[in-house]
């Protein structure tokens, strides 16, 4: 147990899952740190709440294991797991109250009635439901019953909490709000979040690691800013957030710095070793807001000739489209700090648009 | 002018079944409850009228007679509590077959849910009556069924189940098992699974599932297939007519007697009215108690 008291709380091998001869998640590995917030972060059917079920229980590995808190969870069923599952739906209990609802657990448990009391009102606090107790879950709000389900959840102190699409189900301008409740409350009480999202905003603002699925398999696990910045393919460069795309041949220079001539006809210096450096053909991405504009030519060992098509104010940014001169188009962001104020350029300007080398990530093709 | 034809529409929509009520329900109601009033007379229609006129002067002519009989007489008193404690017997024995019948029906899979539904409405195909005296051919003495259990050594001795008490409920149960299996089905196939799912999650074991879950969930359709198979299985009168003796005479054919045998319409009408406020009244409590239960919290 002292061993296992250091290594993840999680940890997953080789896990398989198909329906129907159709593959849905093809050996998965994860390893989830204690007290840290995972993302699965993936489309609709990438396999992300497959693996969410077969985590909970509610469904059977085709092969593979799930080893919770260094105890092989194979053949053990839901109810016997140290996890527990927040449904999208939130799937609270219309017939019971709030304190039912969050008593179930503890009651299914033949939890002790001091006991059982206590804990409910432990998360009645925790989740600030006083003064709902008795209401059913119709009488609530959206953000009241997301809370009681939380609670419901939380009071069996589960060693994983699994959140389905946690703020789904919520109006939009709640969201913002809701998701910062949720990180304050995993930061109190120290559980394993595994959060499953299609929002790759939400995803990087809710998690210290994301794990970005496609197609059944994981494709990149990492911080928030290694998935952004370093992204490992282009699906993920482009999942998260807006990125400038360059398909070319790879060349070296004569001094050994590393080229992409593009198909439409640019010379990149790219300085960048990941694995994707190695192949004859790569992508290379450059994030909007990597991307210097100017009137005049930037310093930068990229720079291009371009007109300001497009400028779109949004409060604390703006977004650029320029056009350059061999018909491609650059997606740029702006900062609108005060520094800035005279230097933006108008709609039909003739700019230069600039990137740093070490600004460039390569891909595979 | 779109909220104009809206409300011209939506209180159409109130009116017509309101409209359908006050027509096919509350006047027959008016008219038998009225006619339970009239004195019986050897004419056709075998009543005196109720309003007379006499001296110029409009004489209303009540008797009391039918109602007095129906409650004083222990015959009639002795025919409702048998139709009642049929009712309920038949009631129970739905509940217990039927439950897990549309259990098993909502959580069969896809394609088989619609076979397993077809065939529980199936017998609705063929009449009523062949149905009764099918049932009748097989529980005869000496019939197929009889003749099984001897075979197989459960009975071992001949027991007459033909007209008797048993028969009667044994064909009530059959005959009205559609009409609790299908609001029941209807509800517990509505039932989330993500509920039961959550349960689960929450440690719950399947027995407890049932119990604290699916129970309770499906309890409105429990009642309202109860109320399906109770209400007109207390009017019942052709089963225990069929396969029943002297002992299972009950109210429904008492009524069909007074009426159509004795000619006595009144008396007839009277056991009409009590009947359908001996129905009522459960109704009505049970309104009460489920609006009750819905707003207190568990």
């Amino acid at each position: 147990m002292a061993t296992a008291a250091q290594g993840p709380i999680l940890q997953i091998r080789g896990l398989c899952k198909s329906f129907g001869g159709a593959s849905v998640l093809s050996n998965i590995d994860l390893d989830v740190p204690r007290k840290s917030i995972v993302a699965l972060l993936g489309r609709s059917g990438s396999g992300k709440t497959t693996l969410l079920q077969l985590i909970a229980g509610l469904q059977e590995a085709d092969a593979g294991t799930v080893t919770i808190d260094g105890r092989d969870m194979t053949g053990t069923s839901p109810h016997d797991r140290p996890v527990n599952l927040m449904f999208q739906s939130y799937a609270l209990f219309p017939h019971l109250s709030v304190s039912g609802n969050i008593a179930y657990g503890l009651k299914a448990r033949h939890t002790a009635r001091i006991e059982r009391d206590r804990q409910v009102a432990w998360a009645i606090q925790l989740l600030r439901l006083e003064g709902l107790e008795r209401r059913r879950p119709d009488q609530l709000s959206g953000g009241q019953r997301q809370r009681v389900a939380l609670a419901r959840c939380l009071v069996m102190k589960p060693a994983v909490l699994l959140l389905d699409e946690p703020l789904a189900a919520l109006d939009r301008n709640l969201r913002a709000d809701v998701q910062k409740e949720l990180l304050a409350i995993q930061r109190a009480v120290g559980t394993t979040f595994i959060v499953v999202t299609h929002d790759q905003d939400e995803a990087m603002a809710m998690s210290d690691y994301i794990a970005v699925m496609e197609q059944g398999l994981i494709v990149q696990f990492g911080t928030p800013r290694e998935v952004y910045e370093r992204p490992s393919t282009r699906f993920v460069a482009s999942f998260l957030g807006t990125i400038n795309l360059f398909e070319g041949d790879v060349t070296l220079d004569v001094n050994g710095s590393r080229r992409l001539r593009t198909d439409d006809g640019l010379a990149l210096r790219v300085a960048d070793d990941s694995s994707a450096a190695g192949a004859p053909r790569a992508t290379v991405g450059v994030r909007p807001e990597k991307i210097v504009l100017s009137r005049d030519a930037t310093s930068l060992a990229n720079d291009f000739m371009g007109t300001l098509v497009e400028i779109s104010f949004v409060g604390s940014l703006s977004h650029a489209t320029i056009r350059l001169a061999n018909g491609r188009s650059l997606e740029a962001t702006l900062v609108n700090s005060d520094s800035l104020r005279e230097a933006v350029p108008a709609r039909g300007d003739s700019v230069h648009a600039g990137f740093a080398p070490e600004a460039a990530v390569l891909l595979p093709a | 002018m779109n909220r104009q034809t809206l409300t011209w529409l939506d209180r159409l929509s109130v009116g017509i079944p309101f409209a359908w009520l006050l027509v096919f329900l509350g006047l027959p109601l008016l008219c038998v409850t009225a006619l339970a009033f009239h004195s019986i007379a050897d004419s056709i229609p075998p009543v005196e009228p109720l309003l007379r006129v006499s001296d110029g002067h409009i004489v209303l002519h009540a008797s009391f007679r039918a109602f007095r009989l129906v409650l004083t007489d222990p015959l009639y008193r002795h025919a409702f509590l048998s139709a009642l404690l049929n009712a309920a017997l038949t009631t129970a024995g739905c509940v217990l077959i039927g439950f897990p019948f549309a259990l098993a029906i909502a959580r069969a899979p896809g394609r088989r849910r619609n076979l397993y539904l077809f065939l529980a409405i199936l017998p609705f195909w063929t009449a009523f009556l062949l149905r009764a005296y099918a049932w009748m051919g097989l529980i005869r003495d000496s019939g197929p069924v009889e003749s099984l259990l001897l075979w197989l050594g459960i009975l071992h001795e001949p027991i007459p189940v033909l007209y008797s008490p048993a028969a009667v409920l044994l064909v009530m149960i059959y005959s009205y098992l559609p009409f609790f299996v299908l609001p029941m089905y209807a509800v517990l196939e509505k039932l989330p699974a993500e509920l039961l799912a959550a349960a689960a999650d929450l440690g719950a074991r399947p027995g407890y599932v049932f119990r604290t879950v699916t129970l309770p969930l499906s309890l409105p359709g429990v009642i309202s297939g109860g109320i399906l198979v109770f209400v007109p299985a207390v009017g019942e009168y052709v089963i225990p007519d069929l396969v029943g003796n002297s002992r299972t005479v009950m109210i429904g054919g008492i009524l069909w007697d007074e009426f159509f045998e004795n000619r006595d319409w009144p008396l007839a009408a009277a056991i009409a009215v009590l009947t359908f406020a001996i129905l009522m009244l459960p109704a009505l409590l049970m309104r009460r108690w489920l609006s009750r239960t819905a707003m207190v919290a568990a």
